[in-house]
């Protein structure tokens, strides 16, 4: 189809569909206003029988825990096909696409990027780490302590060149420790069906309310992800960099 | 259990992937998939009597309130995990010699898609649903882009994870508006509350963008384009793993949904529903049989031809009828292992010629006779051989629809198995015999489309192991129409999977129901032998007759223009799901008052 | 007031496909996938939350007082995992695009028709 049709044919559908939206909101309650059993029965429950006190991490990784598994190895693969897509061919051609105007030459960090990203690098990975250890007492998590403590390594990169950061973070063993975080996840499901439960159950030890040892399995669950996380994001990184680099060492 | 098998498996290649050889990482690879399909077989008979329910988490229902993830295994849906798991099997063995320069990455992936299919044939809940949904999409998309020095599996590859996508984020927002109403996300408890209540626009909706981002998977017309493109460009075994079970999950998610979630609520309008799936379900199959007999490249036209089936199945399932369920279900077997055996023959054909077009290899086959063999019979056995697994499901689909009223469903299955037989049968006479010109002059034919190699250098041999799991496909699929016992555990399989109020009721207060076996259909065999000479008749008149090439030349033009529209575009494709959605969704809400 | 949430996902959802639909640039691409799935965030946050009521994190508040649903949050909090991984395939598939081909032009694939 050409562009102006297809664009027509859009506008079309468009209208049909803003219907349908609006259709189906006229029976929704204003914001606000809507309820949930499950909503509330959640909050109900989360610290008298799990002693945990963020109510979204006990969701996500007690409650609907296995969802969480299934999150997690959505991740697993995608980095795993991110890095087979990228794969060097022997077939590749050289000297094509450059990622930089012809000639220029890529100068070495300046001492201000290089300070302020090395002063940043410590506080960086302690954040992440008490983002992921604390996620069932205040918002975060295994996820999003994982993020942050995958931007350190990226952070080590802006001070540094390209060889150095690959040093710091061999591709080998990030993907060990990847795959070591994602199995923990079933591996800790399996010592729950072990102790006597089902896949899964919180069977661990509750600890008290608050501290930094509670919520059993969620626990241990969001470290195992934290790692998964932070290792699927610097080995992203990599591969990305590393077709970058391609490129420019032509 | 079945799911984390694999997906231990895949983390552990994935973890030790440079350290160990490929035939190692294979040997994983295949013992973690038969322990999946062990594990299913497992379940699927004990599930026989009444299903089984497993919740994650030790979180049973409290007052009602499906609090956990539950896993509801019902024969019918771990019969599927078992399926994909043979699919699996073959798509393994077949690719041990056939990868040159595959990482073990690869096992890994597919082991998790493996997974993923498993997980979603069992469970229960709407957004664990999604979740596997998901899992599925990222390791199908990374598993076709495979080859990347090939631009076009590139552009296959993103028209489908584009259109995959927004088809899961319809799904989503599905989700999302239903539970904005019913607050649960358990398809059993959603369904209870639903048949309390009278239906309104919301439920319609979201019933239609939930059904329509799984029919986007299960590529129905109108969101039928990207498997072509993804067909074509996919790995073999790859492709063996898309067209025999991937698209089928798709029409399977509509119809558990169905009747787990919306069968209390819809039950009357159930004529209407049945109208608009039987529509969907016959333009499928018509326009995806004129399309697969026009192809040229082979891979292509045989996902036109699992799109064309696809239709059928609709068709079956779309009755809303246990019979005609179980009927779509042997289909799905038999269709599955005979479209494997198809792609797997045509990975030969790549391997030992460099190419699949179908012009390019004409007559090179010749030395090749048992895979000429197994072609042939894989394409005589779409048209519905007696015996067959086709045939077998064709029976129960046709005497449901006779019994409900629906006569010209025999027709359109006839027209279309015998457009997709007659085109494997056509492809089979040029690049094995040689027969009909060199050149093909019809105006109406698809235009050029080169695939690289996906094995390094012509090989003169076919290694045993990439011809004896099409072979062992392909006759389990011709003759598993004969198996005793499976049309009569499939119909009580379907009756199982159709009594929602035995599901709601099993899931959320641990009571099972008896449920009564429906009747069993009678087979048909002239009709089958009348598709199969129909099927052989007409390559035979395209190949031989110049009447015939006359005539093809004279629909050249519309055929033109409906291969114009397949552009490969992905704004198209994109433009078309809009449109199919939103009509779908008002359709929905008008038509089902 | 009270349904603009709603409208702003339905209108996110639909600029996202125009976007989709209409684009020149495969990046552009990914990025309007991204908008869309942005819809459902939108959507499912809207859906849970409660007027009045505090975040569900029982940290500093007494447990069992009425939160605002955090089963929604739970979901979207996978939803952006399953979307940032998506992007990831979906943009590596485009760097690949521009190695092979030299454009990000959706207009000038012309690998497979029909």
């Amino acid at each position: 189809m050409t562009r102006p049709i297809r664009t027509l044919f859009f506008f079309v559908s468009a209208a049909l569909l803003a219907l349908a939206f609006w259709l189906s909101y006229s029976d929704l309650a204003p914001l606000g206003r809507n309820t949930s059993a499950y909503g509330d029965l959640v909050n109900s429950i989360t610290v008298p029988q799990r002693h945990i006190t963020d109510a979204v991490t006990a969701v996500n990784f007690d409650i609907r825990g296995f969802d969480t598994l299934g999150e997690e190895f959505i991740l697993f693969a995608s980095v795993l096909g991110v890095v087979l897509l990228m794969r060097r061919r022997s077939d590749d051609p050289m000297g094509d696409h450059e990622d930089k105007a012809r000639g220029r030459i890529v100068p070495y960090p300046s001492d201000a990027v290089r300070v302020t990203a090395l002063l940043l690098l410590s506080p960086m990975v302690l954040f992440g780490l008490y983002i992921v250890s604390h996620g069932q007492l205040t918002p975060g998590g295994g996820f999003q302590g994982g993020v942050v403590l995958s931007t350190a390594p990226l952070l080590f990169y802006l001070a540094s060149t390209y060889p150095q950061f690959r040093a710091v973070t061999p591709p080998r063993l990030i993907e060990a420790a990847e795959a070591v975080g994602a199995s923990a996840y079933i591996f800790i499901g399996g010592v729950c069906m072990a102790l006597g439960g089902q896949f899964l159950e919180n069977v661990l030890p509750l600890g008290k309310t608050g501290t930094l040892v509670s919520g059993g399995t969620v626990a241990l669950i969001d470290l195992g992800v934290g790692l998964e996380v932070s290792a699927g994001f610097v080995l992203m990184m990599l591969v990305y960099l590393e077709e970058l680099m391609e490129a420019k060492e032509q | 259990m079945p799911v984390a098998i694999p997906l231990i498996a895949a983390a552990l290649l994935a973890a030790l992937s440079k350290a160990i050889s490929q035939a190692a990482s294979l040997i994983i690879a295949i013992a973690a998939t038969l322990g999946a399909m062990g594990a299913c077989v497992l379940l699927a008979g004990a599930s026989r009597s009444e299903s089984i329910v497993y919740w994650f988490g030790g979180w049973r229902p409290h007052a009602g309130v499906a609090l956990g993830i539950s896993f509801v295994i019902d024969p019918l849906g771990a019969g599927m995990a078992g399926f994909a798991g043979i699919l699996t099997l073959a798509a393994l063995a077949f690719s041990a010699k056939y990868f040159d320069t595959a990482e073990n990455h690869l096992h890994a992936l597919i082991l998790a898609f493996l997974a993923a299919m498993c997980g979603f044939t069992l469970t229960g809940d709407m957004f664990n649903l999604f979740v596997f949904f998901e899992l599925m999409s990222a390791a199908a998309f990374a598993l076709c882009a495979h080859k990347t020095e090939d631009p076009g599996s590139l552009q296959g590859a993103l028209n489908f994870a584009v259109t995959n996508t927004i088809g899961a984020y319809f799904i989503l927002t599905g989700i999302a508006l239903l539970y904005a109403r019913i607050g649960a996300l358990n398809m059993a408890q959603i369904g209870q509350t639903l048949g309390r209540e009278h239906p309104n626009k919301l439920v319609f909706v979201a019933f239609a963008f939930v059904v329509c981002g799984y029919l986007i998977k299960g590529a129905l017309v109108p969101f039928h384009f990207w498997l072509a493109d993804a067909h074509a460009v996919a790995p073999t075994p790859i492709c063996v793993l898309f067209s025999g079970v991937m698209v089928e999950l798709g029409l399977y998610a509509v119809f558990r949904v169905y009747w787990a979630v919306f069968d209390p609520v819809f039950h009357i309008h159930i004529a209407g529903l049945r109208a608009l799936f039987l529509s969907v379900g016959a333009l499928t199959a018509v326009l995806a049989g004129v399309m697969c007999y026009s192809q040229r490249n082979i891979k292509r036209l045989l996902a036109y031809s699992t799109i064309s089936h696809m239709g059928l199945m609709t068709i079956g399932a779309g009755l809303f009828d246990p019979v005609a369920l179980s009927g779509a279900a042997i289909y799905v077997l038999g269709h599955g292992l005979v479209k494997a055996a198809l792609f797997l023959c045509s990975g030969i054909l790549l391997h030992r010629f460099g190419t699949v077009d179908e012009l390019e290899l004409h007559g090179v086959g010749k030395p090749l006779k048992w895979t000429a063999a197994v072609f042939v019979l894989g394409g005589i056995a779409l048209a519905g051989t007696p015996f067959s697994g086709i045939s077998a499901g064709d029976a129960s689909l046709h005497s449901a629809a006779e019994h409900l009223g629906y006569h010209w469903v025999r027709w359109i299955s006839l027209f279309a198995g015998t457009m997709t037989s007659a085109a494997v049968l056509r492809v089979a006479g040029r690049v094995f015999w040689g027969w009909g010109p060199a050149r093909e002059r019809a105006s109406g034919a698809a235009p050029k489309s080169d695939e690289k190699r996906e094995t390094q250098s012509g090989h003169k041999t076919i290694p045993s192991s990439m011809f004896l799991p099409a072979a062992v496909l392909l006759l389990a699929g011709l003759f598993l129409g004969m198996m005793p016992a499976l049309p009569q555990s499939t119909l009580k399989a379907a009756a199982q999977f159709t009594n929602s109020s035995a599901y709601d009721a099993r899931v959320l207060g641990g009571v099972s129901i008896a449920i009564p076996g429906p009747a069993m259909p009678e087979t048909n065999v002239t009709f089958s032998l009348i598709a199969v000479g129909l099927a052989i008749l007409i390559p035979a008149a395209q190949l031989f007759s110049r009447q015939a090439r006359v005539l093809s030349k004279a629909i050249g033009p519309a055929m033109k223009w409906l291969h114009a529209l397949h552009s490969g575009h992905v704004g198209d494709y994109v433009a078309f799901l809009t449109f199919g959605v939103a009509v779908f969704a008002l359709a929905c809400v008008f038509i089902l008052q | 007031m009270s349904y603009l949430p709603y409208a702003v996902a339905a209108w996110l959802f639909i600029i996202g496909l125009y976007g989709v639909i209409t684009s020149r640039n495969l990046v552009h691409l990914c990025i309007c996938v991204s908008v869309i799935q942005s819809s459902s965030y939108v959507l499912l946050l809207a859906i849970g939350y409660r007027t009045g009521r505090p975040a569900p994190v029982y940290a500093d508040i007494p447990a069992g007082t009425p939160a605002v649903d955090p089963v929604v949050q739970a979901l979207m909090l996978t939803d952006v995992v399953v979307e940032v991984t998506v992007m990831a395939l979906l943009l590596a598939l485009a760097v690949q695009v521009h190695k092979r081909l030299g454009t990000l032009d959706p207009d000038r694939l012309r690998k497979l028709r029909g």
